[in-house]
């Protein structure tokens, strides 16, 4: 046996959970795909994000907010081992809306997920005059904004170094340019690539992305996940004008800011649209109008894993005891549970989190 | 020190205006290329790197890059692409502009 | 705000106006978008200004650019000026500015025909102020009757030879000429003697610049090595290894020169497939004979499908417009081929020599390949070192290492770093550059102002978003 577990998939969500196995003594290998392989690690928004998250379904805002929460030990460990700080900032998150209905709407959302998670969700409204203070860059067709002081933000790029560095530090095998074409168990499973590689370990999770959907069903899951494209931009390096990130633009630690997203049906498409590059520079620019005279510099196409209800998936292989799907559109929020707490999940540990909700069994 | 580029004689007496550099004017030609007016009149480093604060002047004088911006009305522009004209106003990009002429 | 033409060409260049001229002859609509205020490109640039002020310094090859230029006087073709194209979808829509108001034009077919790049160049010391293209040099020239003195020339290939002689016509004669090819690439060559005598009129003009730069007594060191630029602020010198010997000069400008590399950021955001082309070292796009891509209706000429030089650019620009008036039934396929037969035996003698000159004067090796402190990606100041680094880190090709150090996320998009990235990628992986592939080309292909993309959106169009995050 190579290792106690294979995990395939090296975006953040498979090397996140490669790293916390190591962390309590388990060997790992990671299986990864090529350069030019769909990787929502590579092109996601990098927020560390609480508020909106599980309107209906409290279980997830709850565990939205206990990655939050264990994101800043995540960090600086990730810091101590590797030299490499990941540039998170949680300061807190804007939800920015240019009129009282929609901002409305949004207090009574919040609410009731409040009362839903306990009354531990930290949130107030802005009005124009405290937000120009703390935002003093915002535009005049801004009424308000929703802060959420749990919310924050990451260089994910700077994380997914930082992981497939320290993943390897701490010896673990990451093979990159690997297709795995079947998953067999016998005493131990062996996985099948495309190479003719054969790859055996006590254990295997499925963390492909948008690649589960197809290696799913060969391994006794539904895995029904489909690809939404979201469209970023960013601009050139410029000095601080944005405080807190929304999700309309956030400034990044090396200054650029960065614009998303779309939300596109689009298949297995990472294109870009100049309706949609338009769409989204028109709404930063409301809502920073210094940013007019910003140059973009980049823009870029990034498919979402999503499920049905769009919340993670979390399960067990019924015909394969031993085989884990770990799939969600939040990879990076969720790091930190997945590092901290799915290793007890995995291992059946008395202390495991609760993850029923996130089963299959609700599609 | 002369300047490391210098006009053609039959270039001489092209008609001027005046430039704004960091707040110290400056004759150009007019219509002509800014980055190339920046060189003749010694202004090889045009901007500090955003990264290590390196100094950066024109390199490839034909729009690719990149390495020419300079500030013009708060926006970041490629000098190589812009025309001298009366009263433009320009400002280098972290930092003042080295190597200009007394 | 958009409107409809048959052909949109890209590129003011040899290859755009020759194409232009024979589309608009066959009876189509075309627009010609360039981001120069006049024709030429960059081989012609500003022709019909400098030829006038400074035809006698810039030689008979460059006036050459002037009838071409003159063809464009046409009603069916529009000249726009000053136009960045920064978007092409994938319904042929193509977004462009022009003095910072973005427009929209829709083509039934597209020419690309964004010529070359110079070979980026990296060595100790590139991002100096006081260090520009050889290209760049000539730029000031040609435009801006603008000449560097006392200028270093590194590098290899028959621009660095065509500057030198240019400003030693001017009477500014460079300090000295570092070039990188060896003796022993001169003699690989001699087997490429007999078809580069086919081309024989560009072997004759070799000579003659050699002439001149003899004459005017400019010292060639040839075969040079561990070449570095120093200086802190700006350049102070150049130090480099000749023979058994260290040399060291003190100048003010070095211009840099290893050749010239297609500029493939265009056709590589609509993902059309390339392909490395081993002996020139760089990736090409690929095409047919028409210069068709595997996007049918889009198609590349010039120096941007392959480097072949001014006239070669325009002879292919010429096909490809005959194949795309043939496409659009402006012509039939006799017409085409009997004009396009003619052209096939000039392209043949034109590109005679080409493989003399490409074994003659290979690109740096230590360019190709620097040493680990040396910065590849100018704008994101990544180092040859860093790149090394990520490969250990698992980066198979250029897509990964972009997100593991930033390099090819600055402004210049990758132009000036994307191919030594693919070789140094290649190189530590075991890889061929093939194997490696390039950075993903997405918009703006030049950066553009927010202010501009926004006023392109149409409030009404909006397809609601959803703000929420999952």
């Amino acid at each position: 046996m190579e290792a106690d577990y294979a995990v395939i998939g090296g975006g953040v969500v498979g090397l996140s959970l490669a790293w916390g196995l190591q962390a309590r003594g388990f060997s790992v290998i990671v299986l990864d795909g090529d350069d030019g392989s769909f990787r929502a690690s590579r092109g996601n928004f990098g927020l560390v994000w609480v508020q909106s998250k599980g309107l209906e379904q409290p279980e997830y805002a709850k565990w939205s907010q206990l990655a939050a929460g264990l994101w800043r030990e995540f960090a600086s460990e990730l810091a101590h081992n590797t030299g490499r700080d990941v540039g998170l900032r949680q300061e807190g998150g804007l939800d920015l809306h240019f009129s009282e209905e929609t901002l409305d709407q949004t207090v009574r959302d919040y609410e009731k997920i409040k009362r839903a998670v306990g009354g531990d969700y930290p949130f107030e409204v802005l009005g124009r005059n405290a937000l120009k203070r703390d935002e003093p860059e915002v535009g005049p067709t801004v009424v308000g904004a929703v802060l959420h002081e749990q919310d924050g933000h990451v260089n994910p790029l700077k994380l997914l170094k930082a992981l497939a560095d320290d993943v390897r530090r701490r010896g673990g095998r990451v093979l990159n340019g690997q297709r795995v074409e079947t998953v067999r168990q016998t005493s131990l499973f062996e996985i099948a690539c495309s190479d003719g590689r054969i790859v055996e370990a006590g254990k295997v999770i499925l963390a492909a992305g948008l690649g589960a959907a197809e290696l799913g069903p060969k391994m006794g899951f539904k895995a029904p996940i489909s690809p939404q494209r979201g469209q970023i931009l960013i601009t050139e390096k410029m000095p601080d004008l944005i405080r807190r990130p929304s999700l309309i633009a956030r400034q990044t630690d090396e200054g650029g800011i960065q614009i998303g997203a779309t939300n596109e049906e689009v298949g297995l498409d990472d294109g870009v649209t100049q309706a949609g590059i338009a769409q989204l520079a028109a709404k930063a620019v409301a809502a920073y109008p210094k940013l007019s005279k910003a140059q973009m510099i980049r823009s870029w196409g990034a498919l979402r894993v999503l499920s049905p209800d769009g919340l993670p998936i979390y399960e067990e292989s019924p015909e394969m005891p031993g085989a884990f799907l770990v799939t969600c559109h939040s990879g990076i929020t969720l790091a930190a549970v997945h590092a901290r707490l799915l290793p007890d999940w995995f291992e059946r540990r008395d202390n495991a989190p609760d993850l029923e909700v996130f089963s299959e069994a609700r599609f | 020190m002369k300047p490391a580029f210098e006009l053609l004689p039959r270039n001489a007496s092209d008609p001027e205006v005046t430039v704004t550099v960091d707040g110290t004017g400056y004759d150009m030609r007019e219509g002509e290329n800014l980055a190339a007016e920046l060189l003749r009149l010694g202004m090889s480093v045009t901007r500090r790197t955003p990264v290590s604060g390196a100094p950066r002047g024109p390199f490839c004088m034909m729009g690719a890059c990149y390495d020419c911006l300079v500030e013009i009305e708060g926006a970041r522009l490629q000098a190589c692409r812009i025309k001298v004209t009366a009263d433009l106003r320009i400002s280098s990009i972290g930092g003042e502009t080295e190597g200009a002429l007394p | 705000m958009s409107e409809d033409v048959d052909l949109a060409i890209i590129g003011a260049g040899p290859a755009g106006l020759a194409a232009a001229a024979t589309a608009a002859r066959a009876g189509l609509n075309v627009a010609l978008l360039d981001e120069q205020s006049s024709a030429g490109g960059q081989i012609y640039r500003d022709i019909e200004r400098a030829a006038a002020a400074r035809g006698d310094i810039l030689g008979k090859d460059y006036l050459g650019g002037l009838s071409l230029v003159a063809d464009l006087d046409s009603p069916r073709i529009r000249h726009i000026r000053n136009a960045t194209v920064w978007q092409i979808d994938r319904d042929g829509s193509l977004t462009y500015s022009v003095h910072g108001e973005a427009r929209v034009l829709m083509a039934k077919r597209l020419l690309i025909a964004s010529g070359a790049l110079e070979r980026p160049m990296p060595v100790v010391g590139w991002t100096l102020p006081g260090v520009m293209t050889a290209g760049a040099a000539q730029i000031l020239l040609k435009q801006s009757g603008i000449v560097a003195r006392d200028a270093v020339l590194i590098g290899s290939g028959p621009l660095l030879y065509l500057v030198a002689a240019q400003l030693c016509r001017v009477g500014k004669p460079p300090m000295a000429i570092v070039e990188t090819q060896t003796f022993s690439d001169l003699l690989s060559a001699g087997r490429h003697l007999p078809g580069a005598l086919v081309g024989w009129r560009y072997m004759v003009k070799g000579l003659g610049l050699l002439h001149e730069i003899r004459k005017a007594g400019v010292t060639r060191f040839r075969g040079a090595s561990e070449i570095e630029i120093a200086g802190t602020q700006m350049v102070s010198g150049v130090r480099f290894r000749h023979g058994k010997r260290s040399h060291e000069l003190a100048c003010a400008t070095v211009l840099l020169h290893h050749g010239v590399i297609p500029n493939t950021q265009i056709a590589r955001s609509l993902d059309i497939e390339h392909a490395w082309d081993e002996s020139q070292k760089c990736f090409v796009p690929k095409i047919d004979q028409w210069g068709r891509s595997d996007r049918e209706d889009v198609f590349i000429a010039g120096d941007g499908a392959g480097i072949g030089g001014a006239v070669v650019a325009a002879l292919r620009g010429r096909l490809a417009a005959l194949e795309i008036g043939r496409d659009l039934t402006a012509m039939t396929e006799a017409e085409r081929d009997e004009i396009a037969s003619r052209l096939r035996a000039q392209l043949r003698r034109e590109m005679a020599a080409r493989p003399f000159i490409d074994t003659a004067y290979p690109p740096f090796d230590e360019a190709m390949s620097p040493k680990d402190p040396v910065i590849v990606c100018r704008c994101e100041e990544v180092t040859a070192g860093d790149i090394r680094g990520y490969s250990r880190l698992g980066c198979l090709g250029p897509n990964q290492a972009k997100a593991f150090g930033r390099s090819g996320m600055g402004p210049c998009q990758g132009r000036y770093c994307g191919t030594t990235v693919t070789q140094l990628l290649a190189e530590a992986n075991g890889a061929t550059p093939d194997e490696t592939g390039y950075y993903k080309i997405r918009a703006p292909l030049k950066p553009v102002s927010l202010g501009e993309v926004a006023a392109l959106h149409d409030p009404n169009s909006e397809d609601e978003r959803n703000d929420r995050a999952h």
